[in-house]
């Protein structure tokens, strides 16, 4: 067992779903960054909302209303502390990081965007990082600029470099590959992308769970991130945004809650964060997702780093064995920057993904294989797909011995 | 062989792993990899059944009344689910084809194995050999 600060079998006993067998074999759940299980503090949050507090928010003169409005308020300044904003108004909640980077790409981008403009994306982006700006582009007139990737997954930087222009408007950028598990130099790419007063959206899906976030020492503009892949419920994600920009962008949609007056001939909106938070919110989970930043917040990023890194190492020297004995060609690593997430895609030869997934799965191991919503990057590597396994502080190397034993079966029988 | 008789064959044949699923997909993608080859101008575009994750491409041979299959799949695990449909079917009339029952995937212990992506594309395989033989009855 790995040396870790973390008291791993403790951990586990919170994690209800861990126990369970899958096709008669103990449940091993290596698909983390797709989504993450939930602690029963997470789960009881959500009964106990039901049960006991379930109320429309905001205006309600009553006892239940004033409650829930108050736990729903809770999570914002939750969620404040955790990337350190400057304000609460800052928080605004979404239905996830896709509609985050929708949001901005259809206010900030439909207001301040115009003909021959340019945003920057990099070759690893998700393609929900990808298909808002492509839309906001193609309706603005605005030009989509690609940031060149080394084979091992780094971004280049000096083609960063000779990409920014007076004519950059946007610069978004995944914080952690969800394929690839690199780790982005983001404070480089938003203080050199501030030098030409573009702003900086950073798709923080897969950082939130791994990475310290400081959004004031970063000066990020605008950061999306999601709960569900942060032990949180899913269908909620939270977009955070410096005031003085958010302040500038109009409404994103229409509705109550977002409005200050209504008449038919004029409204009013409503100030940050409600300007974007038309209809009723997504309250029972944004209330249990305050339980999520909390067991997080306790166990510490760093812990969680540190051990999570250890799994990581622990997988990747299992493979290289692997290697040794069945021929560099048996396995091909997809993504090996210096600095990565618990995150491992990979390939083998004349093996079909789906075919190790089945495999997989026949021994309980759950994995996700696939474009992982990434086809260019897929393209830039010329594969159709990967297998990927991602790490959370709930998994053990006992249960990565499973998988490497498995994969070694596989290997042996050609 | 009848159908009924075939597909009880394949499941005593895998009833033999009782419930170690590992073995079983070893197993199928053994028979995947027993399947003749296709003939390679066969094997195009036109041929490719829709609705599948993996690919597969089903190509229908007419012989005296009869319907013949020739199938290949880019992944082993689905080569060996087609491999079985294409025994149970291949050299059966469309009447019979059309008026059978598949019922060996589920007494196999695969349906919640293939997982309802997977099975979509099952689905799609039994779909498109039905209609072979839909249109082949039609043409007699």
């Amino acid at each position: 067992m790995s040396s870790t600060l973390l008291d791993i079998d403790s951990i586990r006993k919170q994690f209800p779903i861990l126990h369970q067998k899958v096709n008669g074999k103990d449940l091993v759940y290596f698909d983390n960054a797709a989504t993450t299980q939930k602690p029963l503090t997470v789960i009881d949050a959500l009964n106990t909302y039901y049960s006991l507090h379930n109320a429309n928010i905001h205006r309600g003169a009553h006892t239940l209303a004033d409650r829930s409005t108050g736990l729903f308020e809770a999570t914002r300044k939750s969620v404040q502390a955790f990337i350190n904003a400057n304000e609460s108004e800052e928080i605004i909640f979404t239905k996830g990081v896709t509609e985050s980077i929708n949001l901005v790409a259809q206010s900030y981008g439909r207001k301040y965007l115009t003909a021959g403009d340019e945003i920057i994306l990099s070759q690893m982006e998700h393609h929900s990082n990808i298909v808002p700006w492509q839309m906001i582009a193609e309706e603005t007139g605005a030009v989509i600029k690609v940031i060149d990737m080394h084979f091992n997954g780094e971004l280049d930087m000096q083609h960063y470099q000779s990409l920014l222009s007076v004519r950059t408007k946007i610069v978004s950028c995944v914080w952690a590959s969800n394929a690839l598990g690199t780790i982005n130099p983001i404070k480089d790419i938003i203080d050199l992308a501030h030098q030409f007063n573009a702003v900086v959206m950073i798709d923080g899906a897969q950082a939130g769970s791994h990475i310290e976030i400081d959004v004031q020492d970063l000066a990020i503009d605008f950061l999306a991130l999601s709960s569900h892949k942060l032990y949180g419920p899913t269908g909620l994600g939270v977009l955070y945004g410096k005031r003085k920009l958010l302040e500038t962008m109009p409404p994103y949609q229409g509705g109550g809650e977002m409005i200050k007056e209504v008449s038919f001939e004029k409204t009013t909106y409503n100030s940050i964060p409600f300007k974007f938070e038309a209809g009723t919110p997504n309250i029972g989970d944004v209330i249990a997702f305050n339980e999520a930043i909390k067991y997080v917040t306790v166990l510490g990023k760093d812990a969680i780093a540190q051990y999570e890194q250890s799994l990581l190492t622990h997988f990747v020297n299992g493979l290289y064995a692997l290697q040794n004995t069945f021929g560099e060609k048996a396995i091909s690593f997809i993504g090996t920057a210096k600095n990565k997430v618990a995150v491992q895609s990979f390939v083998m030869e004349n093996k079909h993904h789906f075919d190790i997934g089945l495999m997989l799965d026949a021994k309980g191991i759950a994995v996700r294989t696939g474009h992982h919503c990434t086809q260019p990057l897929m393209q830039f590597y010329g594969i159709e797909g990967t297998v990927r396994a991602s790490f959370a502080f709930y998994n053990t190397v006992e249960e990565i011995d499973i998988l490497l034993e498995s994969l070694k079966k596989m290997l042996e029988r050609g | 062989m009848t159908i009924t008789e075939i597909q009880d064959d394949i499941i005593a044949d895998f009833s033999l792993f009782e419930d170690d699923m590992e073995s079983k997909l070893f197993y199928l993608m053994d028979l995947g990899k027993r399947l003749p080859p296709m003939t390679p101008a066969h094997q195009t575009e036109e041929y490719i059944v829709k609705g599948c994750q993996s690919k597969v491409w089903l190509f229908p041979v007419f012989e005296e009344g009869k319907l013949f299959f020739e199938a290949d799949s880019n992944t082993e695990i689905t080569k060996g689910l087609v491999s079985l449909l294409v025994k149970i079917w291949g050299g059966k009339t469309p009447e019979e084809i059309m008026s059978s029952e598949l019922y060996f995937i589920e007494k196999i212990g695969m349906s919640h194995m293939i997982g309802s992506q997977r099975s979509n594309g099952f689905s799609s395989m039994i779909k498109q050999m039905k209609m072979y033989a839909f249109a082949l009855n039609k043409a007699q």
